[in-house]
């Protein structure tokens, strides 16, 4: 490339956020410990569940291939329900936009969390948004090296907690951590706390607003949940401008209320302007709410020059009209809660109806029968019970549409035992005799009951007999 | 060729210093990048010669520091593999049959190792599952020429039929036909005699006291057969080497004396254990 065509890329303006305190600082300081807290307590949280079982409350246990929560035990077929929450979680998306904006992305999302913790740590360490700036510019001294290198290792060592912390939700977290000290952790304990140290350190530590802005989807399609009804940060154009300095004292005549302290876009941790209205960057954190009722504060005019409003009544504020009161209730929302209801429903039932027993039958192929001594034709079929609840049970297994059928286990007599949280499998032979059996193949159907005579589970499969 | 670099008045860049009657070309070199990855791999192709097996001489190849082998990384793994395995294969070799089957885990091995045995060394007769065809004993029905019981199957297994080991189950069938035991028409007659016995044709007098004669030593009287001497039941209406008159004529005639190896000097004791619990479970076993 010969440099003159022009660069595909735009370069990257170091954000230099400066520390701001308010009501919505305070909430998201909230938030940052509340969901942190959840985050790293959560694996240390003990459930007894008796002998044999885990005793940690959430675990997702892929060697044992059980997801634990609680007193809800999760096998790998009803993963749907995971699929569910994902839904939920999506559409619960949906519906927050379209009420309060990027709410999501401004207090709660892990990329605004941890840069959030990651630049607190970077403030105690290195001072506020001009130090921070004076550090970088100024030349290389020993103690830049020191700031510098406490700054990285504080991150890593937060880094390298959430990566452990994330570990622990799948494997038993008190015996894991003495493990992970001791050097006796399994590799793959090893390799995820490395990659999310990584991934934490990079994201929250360098990349930052860049994730919002470049890698993460979200707020492309986040736009058309938006509308003129939802919450977001908004600044009050009609009222702040002409900006300009103001001199104390001096009349406001002819002047609007933006006095350029430019405090919004310092605080700013995505480094943009509000006043230019609307833009994918924004993640609504309303941080320059709170930078901006410091300064009309200090200056004496009113508040919320940069306030929290729908575009609507931007509109009537601003042509003095009476202001219309909010209205949630809209098309797209309801359609959202709507969609919600019918899945968490959905997902409620599904759960109701879980079944605590599993049956799966596999007819014997080769050979397709046997033909007795006596002249008897017999099937074999290969039968798992999968006792899903977590005592021991009883089972007993009878055939449907098979009329004289005789049932044999192989080296076991009904009732079947079955421990807790398995499956087991037993081989039945099925015998007809010969004036009963079928010419060609029969549908026939396997039923489970258990000890308290209850039909906990059914199987469909065929008895096949000679041709006649 | 003499090397002249020079520079293209059109393009700016330099050639290649080569020229083909009147044609010479530009020098694009790759991009630095890609240069280094070939220095890379060289490196790595050095260090892999060094340590691994890699270059062939006439009489073999050189080992290479690590004294790496296909082979022994093999050996390894199914060392490791059979220690892990070997605290069930201590316990089926040291329980008895009626041990293992009240214990449902050792049972469950067992028979999951059977299982693995038979697919390697006994399915290309018996066929998958014990499916049997013709002169090869179907395993899953509660037909039996040697005996369904554990200890039967145990000891059939471990010492064959009709081979060379000395312990092998070793009774003979006399080729009544081809030795001249019975005329063809004699064979005729008992061919249908026996085939009487399972409703097939009917009997006549004369197959009749034949069958008694010749055949009933082994056969019993009432043509069912006794599992001391392999002799099978003909009155059950299966069928060994099929049940047609022809088929049967024939058996009569040449005899069949099927074998089978015996397997304890091929597979060790654990290995015929659980080959015996499997056969046991798969539907037959007595």
């Amino acid at each position: 490339m010969d440099g003159s065509s022009p660069s595909l890329y735009a370069t990257r303006i170091k954000v230099y956020p400066r520390a701001v305190s308010g009501k919505w600082r305070r909430v998201k300081w909230s938030a940052l410990v509340l969901l942190l807290g959840i985050y790293y307590l959560v694996p240390w949280l003990r459930w007894n569940r008796g002998p044999g079982a885990p005793d940690q409350a959430i675990l997702i246990d892929l060697d044992g291939r059980r997801g634990w929560f609680f007193d809800i035990v999760l096998w790998p077929q009803e993963v749907y329900f995971v699929t569910g929450f994902l839904v939920l979680g999506a559409v619960g998306l949906f519906l927050a936009t379209s009420l309060f904006g990027r709410v999501w992305c401004g207090f709660a999302c892990p990329q605004t969390v941890w840069t959030d913790l990651f630049m607190l740590v970077e403030r105690l360490i290195e001072g506020d948004r001009n130090e921070r700036m004076r550090l970088d510019q100024g030349p290389f001294t020993m103690s830049k090296a020191v700031r510098k290198t406490a700054k990285h290792a504080a991150w890593i060592a937060i880094a390298a907690a959430t990566g452990g912390a994330w570990v622990f939700y799948y494997v038993d977290a008190p015996s894991t951590v003495r493990a992970i000290f001791q050097g006796e952790a399994s590799l793959e304990v090893y390799f995820f706390i490395g990659l999310l140290t990584a991934t934490t350190y990079t994201l929250a530590g360098w990349a930052r607003e860049q994730v919002c802005t470049y890698m993460c989807p979200w707020p492309r399609f986040q736009a058309a949940m938006l509308d003129e009804q939802s919450v977001i940060v908004t600044y009050q154009k009609w009222r702040g401008e002409p900006r300009g300095k103001h001199k104390a004292g001096t009349t406001w005549d002819g002047h609007g209320d933006c006095v350029d302290c430019r405090l919004c876009v310092n605080v700013c941790p995505t480094g943009i302007d509000i006043r230019d209205g609307q833009q994918i960057e924004c993640i609504g954190c309303g941080l320059c709410v709170d930078a901006c009722n410091e300064t009309m504060g200090k200056v004496g005019r009113p508040a919320d020059l940069i306030r929290w409003d729908t575009l609507a009544r931007q509109q009537s504020r601003e042509q003095g009209k009476p202001l219309a009161a909010w209205t949630p209730v809209r098309a797209r929302t309801v359609l959202y809660a709507a969609l919600l209801a019918v899945v968490a429903a959905a997902m409620a039932i599904a759960f109701f109806l879980r079944s605590d027993t599993d049956l799966a039958v596999q007819r014997d192929r080769s050979p397709n029968f046997v033909r007795l001594s006596n002249g008897d034709i017999r099937n074999a079929y290969t039968v798992k019970i999968s006792n899903k609840q977590q005592h021991e049970r009883h089972f007993t297994v009878e055939l449907r549409d098979l009329a004289g059928a005789t049932l044999t286990f192989t080296n076991t007599t009904p009732p079947l035992a079955i421990h807790p949280d398995i499956v087991a499998t037993f081989r039945v032979l099925v015998t007809l005799p010969a004036a009963a059996a079928p010419s060609g193949s029969q549908p026939i159907e396997f039923v489970v009951r258990d000890g308290t005579g209850r039909e906990t589970a059914t199987h469909s499969s065929v008895f096949i007999g000679p041709s006649r | 060729m003499p090397t002249k670099i020079e520079k293209d008045s059109v393009s700016g860049q330099e050639t290649t210093g080569h020229e083909w009657d009147g044609v010479k070309e530009l020098n694009t070199p790759l991009p630095t990048w890609w240069v280094y990855t070939f220095y890379a791999s060289i490196v790595f192709a050095i260090v892999y010669c060094v340590l691994y097996p890699a270059i062939p001489s006439l009489s073999g190849h050189t080992t290479g520091l690590l004294d790496y082998t296909n082979r022994s990384a093999l050996v390894q793994e199914l060392d490791r593999q059979n220690s892990e395995r070997a605290k069930f294969i201590d316990r089926i070799r040291a329980a008895s049959f009626a041990q293992i089957q009240q214990d449902p885990e050792l049972l469950n091995f067992a028979i999951a190792g059977g299982r693995s045995a038979f697919q390697t060394n006994c399915m290309q007769c018996h066929g998958a599952g014990g499916a049997g065809s013709t002169g090869f004993p179907t395993l899953v029905d509660d037909d039996w020429l040697w005996g369904g019981k554990i200890e039967q199957i145990h000891q059939t297994i471990e010492y064959g039929i009709r081979n060379a080991n000395e312990k092998s189950r070793a009774t003979a069938m006399p080729r009544f036909g081809a030795d001249g035991l019975l005329t063809p028409e004699q064979v005729g007659q008992v061919t249908d005699y026996v085939l009487s016995l399972s409703g097939k044709a009917t009997a006549t007098a004369e197959g009749a006291k034949i069958f008694q004669e010749q055949c009933a030593a082994c056969h019993q009287a009432d043509g069912k057969g006794n599992q001391e001497m392999g002799a099978p039941n003909l009155a059950d209406g299966l069928w060994l080497y099929g049940g047609s008159r022809d088929a049967v004529y024939r058996s009569i005639f040449y005899a069949r004396n099927g074998s089978m190896p015996a397997w304890g000097e091929r597979l060790d004791e654990a290995t015929i254990k659980m080959l015996t619990l499997y056969v046991h479970a798969l539907g037959g076993g007595k």
